[in-house]
């Protein structure tokens, strides 16, 4: 079996799991993509921590507000009923507990929860932004990612070598290959996406993967 | 209310001096002074300690500069605090070859760190940062079970902020995005100088509508 990247599946899943009235923060890049995913019966709050909640699609060319920018510092508009306010406001969304599922990539991501996304030392250090805030913080912290890196090494480890962003605090996982519960040590795989299967699954990821006995698969 | 000074960019600009730690509102360049962050730029003032979200976006290949760059660019940092550098990588240059040092800390924990200095408190507890580099070298505390870092406030001698509008008084309105570590440096420097798009008169703004009080603010600018 030959893997392909599919970034769009990881997003489709994704918005799967996310229910009408969620606070939600996406991500820049990959977690982007779940908001175009959305069914149309359910509308989550999406918030971005550069200060607001209401996050709206970008706006049509040449309607771009100087003023209104999302954390990646691309133009978006805000929805009806939305609102703006500061940095400390926007973190204290995020860290008391009032944002029910954040989204956000990795560089690595391991079998006890464990995540590393914001400095490869010596080489990239973007800085962690508000990721660390984010994924310390959120109800439910879901890494999306793909499976392999570009070179084939598998992006979901036994213990990140990365410096981490946050420890012990992700929940799920959502590659392209499948939907993974991390919990007591392991990659618990509770879905899996054709054409693969959970013991190429297995087999392809260097950490410990666990079937889950009601292991099934998802068709997009 | 009595009226704040209306000073041009360059005036504000020589009220930064050597060595100073310099607040600088904005989010990878949006709601930061261009006004004042040019007129610095032309002085060229160094040895400065930066605290702002960022250090905005240097991509000189698509002619896309902001915010505070240009003084990254101009070496007048010495020292930066800052969440996220990953969209200049001047800074990133910077810091690799020690010709500066930075400071990176998680967004809000720079943000409280911030608002704690404008609000007479020593620092804040925060989870964020438990279990990783950021939690090297600092004291931990066990409240309710839970474990926390001890923040230090990060106060600064100038905040260069800016805003929607201003009064005469100095009662300040952000717009939108543009708000975001405005109104908390605001609080926490010793002086605060806020570029505005527009100045109206005291009595313009309803006081239900203003977003930092016009005590906080020493001088205005107009950009």
């Amino acid at each position: 079996m030959e893997y392909q990247e599919n970034k769009d599946i990881i997003a489709k899943r994704i918005a799967l799991m996310l229910k009408s009235g969620d606070v939600v923060n996406l991500g820049i890049g990959l977690p982007t993509l779940v908001a175009n995913y959305l069914p149309k019966d359910v509308v989550v709050n999406l918030q971005s921590e550069n200060g607001l909640i209401g996050l709206g699609p970008a706006p049509e060319k040449d309607k771009e507000d100087k003023d209104l920018t999302n954390a990646g510092a691309m133009p978006v508009t805000i929805l009806p009923g939305g609102a703006f306010f500061d940095s400390a406001t926007s973190f204290g969304i995020i860290r008391g507990g009032h944002v029910d599922a954040t989204v956000l990539g990795v560089l690595e991501v391991d079998q006890e929860g464990n995540l590393a996304n914001y400095k490869i030392p010596g080489k990239m250090v973007p800085g962690m932004g508000g990721a660390m805030d984010l994924v310390a913080g959120s109800r439910v912290v879901i890494a999306a990612t793909t499976h392999f890196e570009k070179s084939g090494a598998s992006k979901l480890k036994r213990r990140c070598s990365l410096p981490l962003t946050a420890a012990h605090e992700v929940d799920y996982v959502v590659t392209d290959l499948g939907l993974f519960h991390v919990e007591n040590g392991a990659f618990v795989l509770k879905e899996y996406f054709a054409p693969y299967t959970p013991a190429w699954i297995v087999e392809k990821t260097d950490a410990n993967v666990v079937i889950a006995p009601d292991c099934r698969q998802f068709t997009a | 209310m009595t009226q704040k000074p209306i000073i041009t960019a360059a005036e504000a600009a020589k009220l930064v001096k050597d060595g100073m730690t310099v607040h600088v509102g904005g989010f990878l360049g949006c709601g930061s002074p261009e006004g004042i962050i040019a007129a610095l730029a032309a002085q060229g003032t160094k040895n400065l300690t930066l605290v702002c979200n960022d250090t905005a976006v240097l991509d000189q290949k698509n002619g896309r500069e902001n915010g505070v760059s240009v003084l990254v660019k101009n070496k007048q940092f010495s020292r930066m605090i800052v969440s996220h550098i990953g969209t200049n990588p001047e800074t990133q240059r910077q810091m690799n070859s020690g010709e500066a040092q930075v400071d990176l800390v998680p967004q809000g924990t720079l943000a409280e760190r911030i608002r704690a200095a404008g609000c007479g408190l020593g620092g804040v507890l925060t989870p964020t940062g438990v279990g990783t580099e950021v939690e090297e070298g600092k004291r931990k505390l066990e409240v309710g079970g839970r474990t926390y870092l001890l923040e230090e406030a990060l106060p600064g001698d100038i905040a260069l902020i800016k805003a929607k509008k201003a009064d005469k008084a100095g009662n300040l309105v952000y717009s939108k995005t543009a708000r975001n570590f405005n109104p908390l440096m605001a609080m926490a420097c010793k002086t605060v100088v806020a570029e505005v798009e527009e100045i109206v008169e005291i009595g313009d703004i309803d006081p239900d509508a203003v977003h930092t009080p016009s005590i906080f603010v020493d001088y205005l600018v107009k950009a």
